[in-house]
C-alpha cells in the first residue's frame, strides 16, 4: 500500500475538467452536462467461487476521456495487482454467446415432409447497451492507495464519515448527484471503501486504445452483491444493467428480488426477423411491467462447454482466464498450436472429450430505478444446472406449388398459424395486433383469406 | 377435528399460488418425491414406536419443504424429506422432538450438498398480505397457540432491520423491502411457529424467538449468508428442551382436546377467510 503525499496534484488538475454527473450501475460516471452523455446500459461480469470474486465493469463512455470518472464502492482494500484492465472483445463475445436468439425453420414441401433447422445468431443485439492529502486528512478522508493501471488513474478511498468524503469529492471536481451523501455514508458504515477511477491521458495515448477498456478487480469477500444504489440517486428514469456471472456449480439468482425467466420458445411471425432488436426491447419492457418493474430477468443459463443453437461459440479457456475465471487453466499458455479464438459460430456445439470447463454462465438483465429497486442486488449461486436460453422461432411457410391433399390442408392451416403467431407477438410485446397483421414483408402467406368455416374441412372428400 | 387440516389448507393454497401465480419452479417430480418419502418415513417411524399413523403431520412438513427447498435431483428432495421426518423419531429429548422437521431437513441438505438451495427472493414482495393473513388465520384457529413466537420473531427482526437502516442512514424503503422477503415470512408463519418444537412456556418462547431473530439477523446481514434464519433456528433448537426443563408449561397436542375446543373461536369461517386470501389470483 502506498500512502499519498499531500497535496495530490493530479486530482486538482482533474477537478478543472470534471463537471456533471451521470448515473450508472454501481457508481456514477461523471461527465459534462452539455455533452448529453448518458450510459443507457451497463455490463458487469461477476466471476465467483467461494468468496473469491472477480468483477469486470464495462462502460460505454464515448465522450472526451478527460470527462470520465467512476466511483464504485468495494468491500475490501485493493492492492495494485488486484486491479486489471480487461479486453472488451471478450465481453462482446460473452454478450454474443449469451444473447437471446432467433431460430428459423423452413417448412418442407408438405407433400414430402422433412424438417431442418438453421440457427440465426443475434450477435450483440443490444449493442447500444454495453455499455489532496492534508485537506483529505482534515476531512477524514484517507487516500489508501493510488495506482495507474492501463489508461486509468485509480484511488482507493476510505473515510470516517460521508460528509467529509462528499466534500472531498466535490472539492476535487466530482459533482455528486444530490442525495449521494447518505448513500456514501451507508456504504462507509458497512465497511466499504471507494474505488475511484479516471483516465490518465498520457497512458491512454501510449496504450493506443480509442475506447476505454473494462476495469477489473479481484477480491475476496462474503458479499456476493452488486452496489446499484449510487446509480439510482439522481436517476433520470430506469437504467439497464446486464450481469453475467461465471460460476462453478450452477445458475445464479438474486435473493432479495424475484429472478424471472423471460418467455422463450415461442413461434413468432416471420416478419419479426427484420425487427428482432425492436421486438426484444419491447418484449423486455412488457415483461418487466407485468412484474411491476420489480424483477430481475434470466436471459441465459448454460454450461459454458456448449450451446444449441449457438449465437456465438463458447468462450475459450484463454478468454475465460481474461475474465478472471481463476479455476480454469489456459491450455494455450506456453503450448504452441492452434489457439482457440472467436470464429464464426457453429450452428450447435456439444462438449467434446476433455473439454469440460466447469463453468456455468448466467445472464441477468435488470431494469432498475430507486423506487422499485431500493436496495443493492444480492446474489446466490444455486445448484441448478438446467439450461435456459431466450430463443424465438420463425417458421417460414412452404411456397412451392406442389399439389396433393396434404398441401391443401397445409395451406388451409396457414392463416390460422399466422394469426396465432401474430397474437403471440402482440401478447409478448404489447404491440397492436392490427399493426402486426399488417406486416407481410418476407413471408407473404399463401393468400391470407377469410377464415374458412370449421365444417369446410370436416369431410374433405366432399 | 384435527386442527392441522387448516394448516394443510393454508400451506396447500400457498403452494398452489406459488406455482400458478408466481411460476415458482416447483418441479412436480420433486414435490412427489418429498411427499411420498415423508409419508413413508412417518409410517415407518410410527410403526417402530408402536404409535398410530397419521398422514397430516408428514404432509405439513412435506409442503413446507416444497415451498422453501429447491434441489437439483429428485433424490435430494426425497433425502430432505427422510431427514426431516427421521429427525422427529431419532433426535428426541424431554419426551418429544425438538428440531422443526422441515428446518432440519433443509439445513442439513444445504450444508451437505451443493445441489440444494432456498430461493428466498422468488416469492417476490407482494406476498406480505397473503402470507400474513394465511398465517394469522391459522393462529386464530389454533387459539393463538404459538403466535407469540411469530410476532416476537418478526418484531425483533423488523426492529433490527429498521435500527440498522437508522444507523446506516438508509431510507425506510430498504428495511421495508427486506422485511417483505417471502422466505422470511414463510419461515415466521409456518416454521418457527411449530407448536411441537417451540418452548412450552410463553416467556421461554419469546426468549427463543429473540435468540433466533438475533442470530439469524447476524448471519444474513453480518455474515452475508442468505437464509440465515433457517440456520439460526437449527442452531437454537437444542435450547428448547433446556428451556422446557427450566420453565415448564403445558404440552401442545394437535388433536383437539377439550381445552382447545373450548377456546377455538369459530374455526369454520376464519379458515375459509385465510384460505381465500391465499388462493391463486
Amino acid at each position: 500500500m502506498r500512502r499519498i503525499p499531500v497535496p495530490w496534484l493530479p486530482i486538482l488538475w482533474v477537478s478543472l475538467l470534471l463537471a456533471d454527473t451521470a448515473a450508472a450501475f454501481c457508481g456514477f460516471y461523471v461527465a459534462k452536462a452539455d455533452t448529453q452523455l448518458w450510459n443507457e446500459a451497463s455490463q458487469v461480469v461477476l466471476v465467483r467461487d467461494g468468496d473469491r470474486t472477480v468483477l469486470t465493469m464495462v462502460n460505454d463512455f464515448k465522450g472526451d476521456p478527460t470527462e470520465f470518472a467512476l466511483v464504485v464502492p468495494v468491500p475490501t482494500f485493493l492492492e495494485r495487482e488486484q486491479i486489471h484492465v480487461g479486453d472488451m472483445a471478450v465481453i462482446d463475445h460473452l454478450d454474443a454467446y449469451t444473447a437471446p436468439r432467433l431460430v428459423e425453420y423452413f417448412d418442407e414441401d408438405p407433400c414430402r415432409r422433412v424438417d431442418y433447422e438453421l440457427g440465426v445468431p443475434s450477435a450483440n443485439m443490444m449493442a447500444a447497451a454495453p455499455s489532496g492529502g492534508a485537506r483529505a486528512k482534515s476531512l477524514g478522508v484517507t487516500i489508501e492507495a493510488s495506482y495507474t493501471v492501463g489508461e486509468y488513474d485509480i484511488l482507493i478511498l476510505s473515510a470516517k464519515e460521508s460528509a467529509g468524503l462528499e466534500t472531498w469529492l466535490l472539492e476535487n471536481g466530482y459533482k455528486l448527484p444530490e442525495g449521494a451523501g447518505p448513500v456514501l455514508g451507508s456504504y462507509l458504515k458497512q465497511g466499504m471503501r471507494f474505488f475511484v477511477a479516471k483516465v490518465n491521458l498520457e497512458e491512454q495515448a501510449k496504450s493506443g486504445f480509442q475506447n476505454l477498456r473494462p476495469l477489473q478487480i479481484a477480491f475476496e469477500s462474503k458479499k456476493f452483491m452488486l452496489p446499484i444504489r449510487l446509480g439510482t440517486v439522481n436517476a433520470k428514469g430506469a437504467q439497464e444493467l446486464f450481469v453475467y456471472t461465471l460460476t462453478r456449480t450452477g445458475r445464479v439468482e438474486t435473493t432479495n428480488y424475484r429472478t424471472v425467466r423471460l418467455p422463450t420458445g415461442m413461434d413468432l411471425p416471420v416478419a419479426t426477423k427484420e425487427r428482432f432488436g425492436e421486438f426484444y426491447k419491447a418484449m423486455f419492457g412488457e415483461q418487466a411491467r407485468r412484474e411491476n418493474d420489480e424483477a430481475v430477468f434470466l436471459e441465459y443459463a448454460w454450461d459454458m462447454n456448449w450451446c444449441d443453437p449457438c449465437a456465438a461459440d463458447p468462450l475459450s479457456p484463454k478468454e475465460l482466464r481474461k475474465l478472471g475465471v481463476f479455476w480454469v487453466d489456459d491450455p494455450t499458455a506456453g503450448a504452441p498450436g492452434p489457439g482457440p479464438g472467436i470464429v464464426a459460430p457453429s450452428p450447435r456445439r456439444r462438449p467434446g472429450p476433455g473439454q469440460a470447463r466447469d463453468v456455468f454462465v448466467t445472464r441477468l438483465h435488470v431494469r432498475y430505478d430507486r423506487d422499485h429497486f431500493p436496495e443493492d442486488l444480492r446474489f446466490q449461486e444455486t445448484g441448478d444446472r438446467t439450461n435456459f436460453q431466450g430463443r424465438y422461432v420463425l417458421r417460414h411457410p412452404w411456397k412451392g406449388s406442389t399439389q396433393c391433399k396434404q398441401a391443401d390442408t397445409y395451406r388451409a392451416g396457414l392463416p390460422g398459424r399466422f394469426e396465432k403467431e401474430a397474437q403471440t407477438l402482440a401478447n409478448l410485446t404489447g404491440w397492436a395486433i392490427d399493426e402486426i397483421r399488417g406486416w407481410t414483408g418476407g413471408s407473404k402467406p399463401a393468400e391470407v383469406s377469410e377464415p374458412q368455416p370449421w365444417w369446410k374441412r370436416l369431410w374433405p372428400e366432399g | 377435528m384435527d386442527l392441522r387440516i387448516f394448516q394443510l389448507l393454508a400451506l396447500g393454497s400457498l403452494v398452489t399460488w406459488g406455482v400458478l401465480g408466481l411460476d415458482l419452479e416447483i418441479v412436480p417430480l420433486h414435490g412427489l418425491a418429498i411427499v411420498t418419502s415423508a409419508v413413508a418415513t412417518e409410517a415407518l417411524g410410527r410403526r417402530w414406536r408402536g404409535e398410530p399413523f397419521d398422514a397430516s403431520s408428514p404432509i405439513v412438513t412435506a409442503l413446507s419443504l416444497t415451498m422453501l427447498l429447491r434441489v437439483a435431483h429428485p433424490g435430494l428432495a426425497a433425502g430432505a424429506a427422510v431427514l426431516a421426518i427421521g429427525s422427529k423419531f431419532l433426535l428426541r429429548a424431554g419426551g418429544g422432538h425438538f428440531f422443526n422437521p422441515a428446518n432440519f431437513g433443509i439445513v442439513v441438505l444445504l450444508l451437505a450438498s451443493e445441489g440444494a438451495w432456498v430461493s428466498a427472493g422468488q416469492w417476490g414482495h407482494a406476498v406480505l398480505l397473503g402470507l400474513a393473513m394465511a398465517g394469522a388465520g391459522q393462529f386464530v384457529i389454533h387459539r393463538a397457540a404459538r403466535s407469540d413466537v411469530t410476532w416476537a420473531f418478526l418484531l425483533t427482526w423488523a426492529g433490527l432491520l429498521f435500527g440498522r437502516a437508522l444507523w446506516l442512514g438508509d431510507p425506510w424503503a430498504i428495511p421495508w423491502h427486506q422485511l417483505q422477503n417471502g422466505a422470511l415470512l414463510i419461515f415466521a408463519f409456518f416454521m418457527i411457529s411449530d407448536p411441537r418444537t417451540t418452548p412450552r412456556a410463553r416467556p421461554a418462547r419469546v426468549a427463543f424467538a429473540l435468540v433466533v431473530a438475533g442470530l439469524g439477523f447476524a448471519l444474513v446481514y453480518g455474515a452475508y449468508l442468505p437464509n440465515g434464519m433457517l440456520y439460526a433456528l437449527f442452531a437454537a433448537a437444542p435450547l428448547v428442551p433446556l428451556l422446557d426443563r427450566w420453565l415448564p408449561g403445558p404440552v401442545f397436542h394437535w388433536a383437539p382436546t377439550k381445552e382447545v375446543a373450548d377456546h377455538a373461536p369459530h374455526p369454520g369461517p376464519l379458515a375459509a377467510h385465510s384460505v381465500g386470501l391465499a388462493a391463486p389470483r
